[in-house]
């Protein structure tokens, strides 16, 4: 990946993600969150009101990164990544990761991008954005 | 409009919990990569931490008994206030040095602001908390700014 052959405008790949009851138990043991409405479905339910287990927003938001980490690889570094779960997502969900070169420097190498998690109804969930500096 | 947010809870900006010290193993950072699907090679074998690791590095661990009904630790740097459903908002994170097996790491997280807003299914309380990650010897690793949404 050169920066010359970068333009704005320009997709990143997109990859899908379906969360299950093993990957949310194992991410919520990783990160030690024992937060009952990412495994009591029950709970989830009845005492917090959710139509189904929750997927955690931290792990959309890895999710995300994974959009810039994946398309970056080697040869550049995430300076900065912001966003923001707006819109809860639910086990039975597949939720879709992309992005978009939003704006390049061509003097610094510094690429600005915006990403987007979208549920299957086309809804963006989690929107974000990244910095990156392309090694030159 | 502060119609839940009243001045006691106003005085909390400003307080930081104790700096929590956490030693990176690879192990944990395996266990994450997997977690998370991470694709890249350093990630899987633990060479170095994908960049979201440290968001749950801070995390606090207690005694099962003294978690919450909800499976939580009582929550730290939260004042009364009368919304009680916690939910993850925003966060955002500046990046200076990618975290690595062995470094030792020192969070520090400080509530930094308090706002009420009309939200389309009624009010809702946004808690700012901003987490500064060093490692041991006082270098930069990241700085985060973290929303809880309260409803």
């Amino acid at each position: 990946m050169e920066i010359a052959n970068l333009s704005v405008g320009q997709q990143l790949p997109t990859r899908s993600f379906r969360a299950t009851n093993v990957s949310l138990f194992c991410y919520n043991a990783a990160i030690w969150n024992p937060h009952r409405i990412h495994y009591d479905e029950k709970y989830a339910k009845e005492v917090e009101h959710h139509p189904e287990i929750v997927i955690d927003g931290p792990l959309q938001g890895d999710w995300l990164s994974q959009t810039v980490t994946n398309w970056i690889k080697d040869r550049g570094n995430l300076l900065e990544f912001s966003y923001s779960n707006r819109r809860a997502s639910y086990l039975g969900e597949t939720l879709y990761a992309g992005g978009k070169i939003t704006s390049i420097d061509r003097d610094t190498n510094v690429v600005e991008l915006e990403l987007y998690i979208k549920n299957e109804k086309d809804e963006v969930t989690t929107p974000g954005n990244a910095k990156v500096k392309i090694s030159s | 409009m502060n119609d839940l947010v009243h001045e006691e809870a106003l005085t909390w900006i400003g307080k930081s919990d104790p700096p929590t010290e956490v030693e990176v193993t690879r192990r944990d950072i395996v266990k994450y990569a997997a977690a998370t699907e991470q694709e890249l090679d350093k990630f899987t074998k633990g060479d170095e931490a994908p960049p979201m690791f440290v968001a749950g590095l801070s995390r606090e661990i207690i005694p099962i008994d003294d978690l919450g009904d909800d499976g939580l630790p009582p929550a730290s740097l939260i004042p009364e206030l009368p919304l009680k459903r916690v939910m993850a908002g925003g966060v955002s994170f500046r990046f200076h040095r990618s975290v690595k097996p062995g470094d030792i790491l020192i969070f520090t997280r400080t509530l930094s602001n308090i706002v009420e807003k009309r939200g389309k299914t009624g009010p809702l309380i946004f808690i700012t908390y901003s987490i500064t990650c060093k490692t041991k010897n006082g270098e930069p690793v990241l700085d985060q700014e973290q929303t809880r949404i309260l409803r």
